[in-house]
């Protein structure tokens, strides 16, 4: 059984006298429990079952400007006295640091709005099993799927609590659904290929159906089938929908609070600067309803509300908890916890107009490795895909992408295809120059 | 040694019995209990920024009937959680009505590290003082540095593995690892350099006086280099890989698809090709996880099984797969010492330890002399793998650009790529260097994070090289 709120938000009130009993000035505490059921299925078999039931309780103390932390799994008070001691006495050797503090009180999250974030109803693992055996007849219906790799649902709910020495004690309880299958494909003659496909979702209902499931994996994997190699070239690039989210997984890195105070980042100096075209708008919105990755305060307990990181092509906010805003001299924008729901506004173009350029392109399905560095701009992966030439198209793999990140952002075109799906969504993009593709 | 059963309402003697009653029926199986602490002490930006201390503890219960595994994992070790996981197990493979229990083991009574914790081994003072003092040494080397960030993390982790019969097994590991990442900055230029070095030793085997400098030169050797670098070419070339952790290609090309688990599943791309040559004449591919003192040893796997020295590859022949006791059942084989788990949230599964290529008979000069136009790379970053297909990935952090056999310009931006099966054929020339790397190796799989070691001689191989310069 799920802890219920008052058995954590005891143990959140205990954390915080043992810390102020022990010297500490202010203290800042989660408690948590997460409760997790799987399955995994393989060939339409059981492989094997999870269940997870585990207590955490993390803990920052503070000693007037200096900052110490601790995590640990619950066993009994004795042991979460000695940790909270450690601590404490850690904290009184580091240096002071004038922006360590709580949040501003003024910033804390009040009558928080129930975003509809936990499904009271439950799937058994007999349930859980039936909808996998589903998925793999339907993905395993199509004549060049010769096998899957592994095929599972997880059912997992938590209940947090979060409080601060300033009075904060606040939490909600989550849920969250999540579908899976990796299948494998293999023609006469051909090597095999594999993809997969997922979904995850707050709410039991709202998961896929079985059957697209096992369609989209197995149709995903069985484009892939006979690749051949391509030549080094400069060319246009299509990447998909799965793919073109990374833009925005790169932005964020370099876009946080901590990467611009340490200079880490190559947008450092791009704040209130062009960084894409003029079309272009990101937004970042923790209110959306149902939504798994939406968060009505983040883990200092501060609100965290809609923002533009990016308007008209301008660089607006960045990614701020309270210790980087305060060397920024900004306020938090409640981002201690990171990103939400994070997207593009979709752009005009119908997806068949992006491929109608009147040139060969390449179209991106998947890539190795990290989509660019962060902190020297530099951008380099492998890559699979499909290449368009004139009047053929052909699966093509074992090619590198290579160039800048700026290259992509500034030469960005936007389908009208936004959908919600991650916690980055991108609608399918061109880039239309800039992008070096390695091959034989 | 921790004591498991001194604070629950459960006593020894009676978790013996629930693990009698619920394993004795199925083909495999174990309680696996662990209580570990970590302490990790971050500077960057110019001060200790945190002190972090983790402790993980808690207990995973695992049954296996045929090729079916279930576990249950939790942070309470009591009486209830083990009956409510017995339960939940007996559930799952309430289907299986026959059973052939093994709870034979090959046991080991190996010292690999000494029973230490590395925690203790210096005061937080001393190691705050430490860093402070690295932070200092590497700013005063170049007032391009802008920023440093170091650490030192330390770890001690018991655990214990209780089988039918009240068969007992366990094994303090400690860990430790010292961290150094900078950046530099020329004009609108960012360049990055890393090291680190760390094992299951003694704390001062790694980090004191004559050490830790050369731990930060290298760091700065890295991002210095790449402050002139030009971009680097893209297609297919020549590659010649320096020794040591450029051993992390012949981790993801091939050790992944070597795992007992891809042999069972008929996943991996080498599934059907045991006694098969695969590649050349030239390699021969080890994974030794009873080093004394490494990052990627252990004395007994995750399982209890004592931990070995496997040939996977010889002289080009594909020998054997790495196994853990669920691959090695299901495919007729013995255990290899290689199921490893993070962690009790995880039940095990096939892992590598430390994997090596052995020497050759050329010199890294002779190979970069005997390239036209390529790439000599002097730093390898991370990558991964697609076990299916075989196809790797890696960053390259500082490399060279080779033309008519001589180095001529540091090169940046670059990532390597390839297939395992194509890769292993075109390695055209192997060293006499082999160095096994200096103790920062960590891989993911399926959502678990293991300490590994890595190696390689130089090494001269065809590969792709995804720079942006067509």
């Amino acid at each position: 059984m799920l802890k219920e709120k008052k058995e954590l938000e005891s143990l959140a009130v205990y954390c915080i006298d043992k810390s102020i009993g022990f010297n500490a000035t202010n203290c800042e505490v989660k408690v948590e429990n997460n409760i997790s059921e799987t399955v995994n299925l393989r060939n339409k078999k059981l492989e094997n079952s999870d269940r997870s039931d585990v207590l955490s309780i993390n803990i920052t103390t503070y000693i007037n400007e200096k900052k110490s932390s601790t995590q640990f799994t619950y066993i009994d008070k004795e042991n979460t006295n000695v940790m909270i001691k450690k601590c404490t006495e850690a904290t009184k050797l580091l240096p002071n640091d004038k922006f360590n503090s709580l949040p501003d009180k003024k910033l804390l999250a009040k009558n928080i709005e129930d975003l509809l974030l936990f499904d009271e109803s439950t799937i058994n693992n007999e349930k859980k099993l039936e909808y996998l055996k589903e998925v793999e007849d339907f993905g395993l219906s199509n004549k060049f799927i010769s096998q899957t790799n592994g095929s599972s649902f997880n059912q997992s709910k938590s209940n947090f609590i979060i409080a601060n020495s300033d009075g904060l004690l606040c939490g909600y309880k989550k849920s969250e659904f999540s579908v899976f299958t990796d299948l494998v494909a293999k023609k006469n003659g051909s090597g095999m290929e594999r993809d997969y496909f997922y979904d995850s979702k707050a709410y039991l209902k709202d998961i896929i159906k079985p059957r697209d499931l096992g369609n989209k994996a197995a149709k995903l994997a069985v484009r892939k089938l006979n690749p051949k190699k391509t030549k080094t070239e400069s060319i246009p690039i299509i990447f998909e929908k799965r793919i073109s989210k990374n833009i925005l997984g790169i932005l964020s890195s370099a876009i946080s609070g901590s990467s611009f105070v340490r200079g880490s980042s190559f947008l450092k100096k791009k704040l209130n600067n062009q960084i894409f075209p003029k079309n272009i708008n990101i937004i970042d919105d923790p209110l959306i309803k149902k939504s798994i990755y939406s968060m009505p305060f983040d883990k200092e307990g501060v609100k965290s509300e809609k923002m533009y990181l990016v308007k008209n092509g301008i660089l607006k906010n960045v990614i701020l908890d309270s210790y980087y805003a305060k060397m920024l001299n900004k306020e938090t924008n409640g981002r201690a916890s990171g990103l939400s729901n994070t997207f593009f506004e979709p752009g005009k173009h119908s997806y068949e107009d992006l491929f109608d350029c009147g040139k060969k392109l390449i179209l991106i399905t998947d890539i190795m490795g990290a989509f660019g560095n962060a902190t020297t701009g530099e951008f380099s992966c492998g890559a699979t895909g499909i290449y368009y030439g004139k009047d053929v198209s052909y699966p093509i793999n074992n090619f590198t992408l290579g160039g800048q990140i700026i290259n992509i952002f500034n030469n960005l075109i936007l389908a009208n295809d936004l959908e919600f799906k991650y916690s980055k969504n991108c609608p399918t993009a061109l880039i239309t120059e800039g992008l070096v593709v390695g091959g034989c | 040694m921790s004591d498991f059963f001194k604070k629950t309402d459960l006593t020894r003697a009676e978790a013996e019995k629930i693990i009698d009653e619920t394993l004795l029926n199925k083909d495999d199986g174990e309680l696996y209990l662990q209580d570990s602490i970590n302490e990790n002490i971050i500077l960057d930006n110019g001060k200790i920024k945190n002190t972090n201390f983790t402790k993980t503890y808690g207990m995973g219960f695992r049954g296996v009937s045929e090729d079916v595994t279930a576990y249950c994992h939790t942070n309470s070790i009591s009486k209830n959680s083990l009956i409510d996981a017995s339960k939940n197990i007996n559930s799952t493979l309430k289907s299986f009505k026959s059973y052939k229990h093994n709870n034979s083991i090959r046991r080991t009574n190996e010292n690999l590290y000494s029973d230490h914790n590395p925690i203790e081994a210096k005061s937080l003072k001393e190691k705050i003082k430490l860093l402070n003092n690295v932070d200092q040494y590497l700013r005063s080397k170049s007032n391009l540095i802008k920023q440093v960030t170091a650490s030192i993390s330390t770890e001690k982790k018991n655990i214990e593995i209780i089988k039918t019969g009240g068969m007992t097994l366990s094994d303090n590991q400690p860990l430790t690892s010292f961290k150094i990442a900078l950046i530099m900055e020329k004009g609108s230029k960012n360049t990055q350099g890393s090291f680190a070095t760390g094992g299951r030793m003694t704390f001062d085997s790694y980090i004191n006086e004559n050490n830790w400098k050369q731990v930060c030169d290298e760091a700065f050797r890295q991002a210095e280099m790449n402050l002139d670098a030009r971009k680097a070419p893209a297609g297919e070339m020549d590659v010649v890989l320096n020794n040591g952790w450029s051993g992390v290609l012949l981790h993801e090309a091939l050790g992944h698809t070597l795992e007992g688990d891809f042999l069972y599943k008929k996943t991996s791309v080498f599934h059907d090709q045991i006694g098969k040559k695969i590649g050349n004449e030239n390699i021969t591919v080890v994974d030794e996880g009873n080093i004394p003192g490494r990052r990627g040893s252990l004395n007994m796997d995750d399982e209890g099984e004592k931990t070995q020295r496997n040939v996977l590859i010889e002289n080009g022949k594909l020998i054997k797969f790495m196994h853990d006791r669920l691959s090695a059942k299901l495919t007729k084989n013995t255990p290899t010492g290689n199921g490893r788990r993070e962690n009790y949230m995880f039940a095990p599964m096939p892992r590598m330890t430390n994997t090596f290529m052995m020497n050759g008979k050329n010199t890294r000069e002779e190979m970069i002399k005997s390239v036209k136009k390529g790439i000599y790379v002097d730093a390898l970053g991370g990558g991964s793998v697609d076990i299916v297909s075989g196809q790797f990935n890696f960053t390259v952090n500082n490399a060279w650009l080779i033309e008519n056999g001589k180095l001529v310009v540091p090169v940046e931006g670059a990532t390597l790529i390839g297939s395992g099966p194509e890769v292993i054929k075109k390695i055209e020339m192997v060293g006499d260097d082999l160095k096994l790397d200096n103790g920062f190796g960590t891989c993911g799989k399926s959502g678990q994070l293991v300490p590994v070691g890595l190696g390689i001689p130089s090494c001269k191989v065809l590969m792709t090289v995804g720079g942006s310069k067509a």
